[in-house]
């Protein structure tokens, strides 16, 4: 096993555990804190597959700005643990059940698709990750929806104050 | 690497995030969950456009074939800041009609 897969398989254990341990948390402050480090480890495969600007954007933004920003609204609305109540154990088994039959599904899926038998990625090869390269074509090809999306985030800003101040 | 490890993995993160939807009751948790989708389907778009950003290099190096698929997971981290920001606002205002955070609660959108 090279060092590329014992990293793989580390990174992808410590994923979905800490995607677990978000379900499983009672308490919600908890499971941000889970979900920060489900996010740090899908930054680690951005930086194992050389995409180096999205795995920094990762770090920044969710982890940074959008778990910070559900850590204030936590502590802003003062949950009480048994304000809480639980779902019934007949409907939590459900739920598990129809989450575990899709990921089936989609499993078995994936195992009779013949277009990506043997297909292999680069992992640390190949520039496309980087800055430059990126900054090229958002500022070239894509600078129309690059600009849209500023607009996308005034509208967001004068939303979320305008139902806040309600 | 072959894709299959790739896609297995973002199909397990979001089969945890589909059941964490189903199965809790905290609205701010049901939120997070959705987010670890997103998170799902953007590791597996980096990892499709790296596979054939491969395909492409073997034939001519300074290609940029693949690099679409980054821009993609650009903007959609885009999307999902600004979708959080009014979301977030949406169950504080929740909040202090209801003095809850359960989604149960909100089955009735009127009254």
């Amino acid at each position: 096993m090279s060092i590329l897969q014992i990293l793989f398989f580390a990174l992808s254990a410590f994923a979905i555990g800490s995607a677990i341990m978000v379900l499983i948390s009672k308490n919600p402050i908890h499971s941000v804190l889970w979900l920060i480090l489900v996010f740090f480890a899908i930054s680690g495969h951005y930086i194992l597959l050389n995409a180096q600007f999205l795995a920094i954007v990762n770090i920044i933004v969710y982890a940074g700005a959008i778990m910070v920003l559900f850590l204030f609204v936590i502590m802003l609305i003062n949950i009480k643990k048994d304000s809480e109540p639980q779902k019934q154990f007949l409907v939590k088994l459900l739920g598990v059940l129809a989450g575990g039959s899709f990921l089936t599904l989609l499993v078995a899926l994936i195992k009779q698709t013949a277009q990506i038998e043997g297909r292999q990625l680069l992992m640390k090869d190949g520039v496309i990750g980087l800055i430059h390269p990126l900054g090229k074509v958002l500022f070239t090809d894509y600078v129309i929806p690059f600009e849209i999306s500023s607009v996308l985030f005034l509208s967001a800003m004068v939303g979320a104050v305008i139902i806040g101040k309600k | 690497m072959p894709i299959q490890y790739y896609i297995y993995l973002c199909l397990a993160l979001f089969s945890i995030g589909v059941t964490g939807v189903l199965t809790r009751r905290n609205a701010i948790v049901v939120f997070m969950c959705i987010e670890l989708m997103l998170n799902a389907v953007n590791l597996l778009l980096v990892a499709f456009s790296k596979m054939f950003h491969g395909l492409a290099l073997a034939s001519d190096t300074a290609t940029t074939v693949g690099i679409e698929g980054q821009v993609f997971v650009f903007f959609i981290m885009v999307v999902a800041a600004a979708e959080v920001s009014v979301g977030l606002a949406i169950i504080v205002m929740m909040y202090r009609n209801t003095h809850s955070v359960d989604i149960n609660f909100l089955n009735r959108l009127k009254n």
